[in-house]
């Protein structure tokens, strides 16, 4: 067996100008998400576009997918750690770095939406274990401590034997971390769209694709802010593995809508979807499927697009915005599309009973989400510059 | 060497001191005390189930509407007409039957579960059901996650998305939390076997019966025997949850 020379790793270095402004943008970017935060827990949640209909809305949108991106996020070094693959090793550190940042984000979200964020020490100190929510309270903090030990024992010279276990550790809890993420719909036996445990694999390589299509994002501009070597190699492998979670995202996609499709009990919340459900069908056909599934997958997979370090930078952006999409349609979607408490009856209400729910997110939910994910960029980025995170370059392998 | 330190001219202020704490724990500590009791009272029943049965072929629409009426002035929650984030604990339902055109009118409410959805989601267990049956929501710990409101298939629960003031005492309520039919607990809790919800109270004058209060559990109760004579449909009895509230010519 070949030994590799050890690989280096440094703090990112750069100070330009351009570097500190971004960052001070982006700190800029998350005190306003705080700042709308508490304005919605000052005001209440009327002056945002959230209802007694659709209870969750967009800060749910941008937690969800920073909670599932983060999970992700480790799979980098979960291939090296877990699976043997040393040539992810060299990127395992950001990858946990990455993996905490982003549920930190998301964390910060979901609890800020709460109706009452001031009672997160109820949330800590009473617990029902038959609720999801309680058990995810404990999986996100859980991936928390796991991975800062298991970025630790990599990073302590004198502790790496243990960072293979550690490794498998953060391996088995982030999957059931994101198991319990899709569980909290999957559980949801009332709602048509929900109900089905294929939602928890689903999520799963949702996570898979959403967490590396940050990775790829945040590696490659890290690394440009720094001047430091990515040989094209590094990212070829990068972009199959995007290539495959993507595909395997479609086909959940397309399984769980056939399944629903088939049981004559689903079809109005099926033609709501994928055929008369406006925003909703819109967003499912051109964004989630045709600029988040399909032309990513061209993209990564057009012979004469290999090596093309651009285009798999834009097919990740696009599988993001494909992400967005997906998880709009799942959560507000899927509230928006009335109970169906009476069957075999036409039903009025004051109440919006059988009736296609309205929803505008509002301005104070946009900002809060996008603080949030600025917050979790922030924190790698911040991560990266203070700790020995990144390898001081990825050159070309010697075969 | 306390006799020392207790000064002639520190004494009256110690003694106010010393009463008002008094008084002050006292303050805290009484309506503690009274609500253990009450709980206390509350839980002891053997095998309680309160429930509900709604006559809908007995109810017009008027009718439908006072229930809703007599439960807003008795909880002190007002519907905004077309208002998307106002409170409803209960509220009128228009069934048009599909193929006949047959109309009929139905006050929905928290069905009061035997196996309440909203109970099994909520992470702290601030929704939590007594044991002579009522689903309640328990506002000192509810952090308004709304994950109830996802999980309940009858559209009973309403979170409070504005800042509330004159709120009544019989019926706490905040912003920042979630609320629903109480099932006039208050009343129940007070009476017992012989209250009578608002709802029921405003739709049974002279006599009739449209919607009757009463325990489940009991086969001796006016409530069963109807139930057992009569019959009455659990609504998405598909869901296996087993309702509290049960309705008649469905």
């Amino acid at each position: 067996m070949k030994t590799q020379p050890a690989m280096r790793y440094a703090e990112i270095k750069t100070s330009t100008p351009g570097y500190w402004s971004v960052l001070i943008g982006m700190a800029v970017i998350a005190l306003i998400g705080f700042a709308a935060a508490h304005h919605m827990d000052v005001e209440g949640h009327h002056i945002t576009g959230m209802s007694n209909q659709v209870v969750w809305g967009l800060p749910h949108v941008f937690a969800i997918f920073l909670i599932v991106a983060a999970s992700g996020a480790l799979n980098l070094a979960s291939l090296a750690s877990v699976f043997g693959k040393q040539a992810y090793k060299p990127l395992a550190r950001f990858s946990a770095i990455l993996a905490i940042a982003l549920l930190v984000g998301g964390l910060a979200i979901l609890l800020l939406d709460l109706g009452r964020p001031e009672r997160l020490v109820v949330a800590m100190t009473h617990y029902n274990f038959k609720s999801i929510f309680a058990w995810n309270i404990i999986l996100y903090t859980g991936f928390i401590v796991i991975v800062m030990a298991y970025l630790w024992l990599m990073m302590e010279r004198r502790m790496h034997r243990w960072s293979k276990p550690a490794g498998l550790l953060a391996f088995v809890w982030r999957l059931v971390l994101t198991t319990g993420t899709g569980s909290i719909f999957g559980f949801l036996v009332a709602r048509e769209a929900y109900d089905s445990a294929l939602l928890a694999p689903m999520f799963i390589v949702m996570s898979f694709a959403f967490g590396l299509a940050m990775f790829i994002l945040l590696l490659t501009l890290s690394f440009r802010l720094d001047q430091r070597e990515l040989d094209a190699s590094h990212l070829q492998r990068l972009r199959k593995l995007l290539g495959i979670f993507t595909a395997g995202v479609f086909y959940f996609v397309v399984v769980f809508h056939l399944t629903k499709l088939y049981g004559t009990q689903n079809h109005d919340f099926e033609r709501f979807i994928l055929a008369e459900g406006g925003i909703y069908t819109l967003l499912f056909w051109l964004v989630q499927i045709g600029l988040g599934n399909l032309l990513p997958l061209a993209l990564i997979y057009a012979p004469r697009l290999q090596g093309s370090s651009s285009t798999l930078v834009i097919a990740s952006m696009l599988v993001i915005l494909g992400a967005f999409a997906q998880l709009y349609i799942i959560i507000i979607g899927g509230q928006a599309f009335p109970l169906n408490i009476f069957p075999g009856y036409a039903v009025e209400s004051s109440f919006f009973d059988g009736v296609i729910s309205e929803y505008s997110p509002s301005l104070w939910e946009f900002l809060l989400g996008f603080g949030g994910v600025t917050s979790a960029l922030l924190i790698a980025l911040l991560g990266i510059r203070v700790l020995p995170i990144m390898p001081e370059g990825l050159p070309a392998e010697t075969q | 060497m306390a006799t020392e330190l207790d000064n002639i001219e520190l004494r009256p202020a110690r003694r106010q001191f010393l009463k008002g704490a008094a008084a002050l724990a006292a303050t805290l500590v009484a309506p503690g005390v009274m609500l253990y009791k009450t709980g206390q009272a509350s839980t002891s029943g053997q095998q309680l189930r309160w429930g509900l049965l709604i006559d809908t072929n007995a109810l017009s629409e008027a009718d439908v509407d006072a229930c809703v009426d007599a439960c807003q002035r008795e909880h002190g929650w007002k519907a905004e007409v077309n208002s998307p984030t106002a409170a409803q604990w209960i509220r009128k339902v228009k069934l048009t039957d599909t193929e006949s055109g047959h109309q009929r009118f139905l006050p929905m409410m928290c069905q009061h579960c035997a196996d309440p959805p909203c109970v099994d989601v909520c992470p702290t267990g601030a929704s939590f059901k007594r044991a002579d049956g009522i689903v309640l929501v328990n506002k000192h710990t509810c952090i308004g996650c709304r994950y109830c409101m996802m999980a309940c298939p009858y559209k009973a629960r309403s979170f409070i998305h504005e800042t509330l003031k004159d709120q009544l005492p019989v019926a706490p309520r905040g912003k920042g939390t979630v609320e629903s039919c109480t099932l006039c607990v208050h009343r129940v809790d007070r009476d017992g076997a012989n209250a009578v919800p608002a709802c029921a109270e405003a739709v049974n004058q002279g006599g009739r019966k449209a919607i009757l209060f009463g325990d489940l559990n009991d086969p001796q109760s006016e409530i069963s025997q109807r139930l057992r004579k009569l019959g009455a449909v659990k609504l998405r009895a598909d869901m296996g949850l087993n309702p509290g509230v049960r309705y008649q010519g469905l």
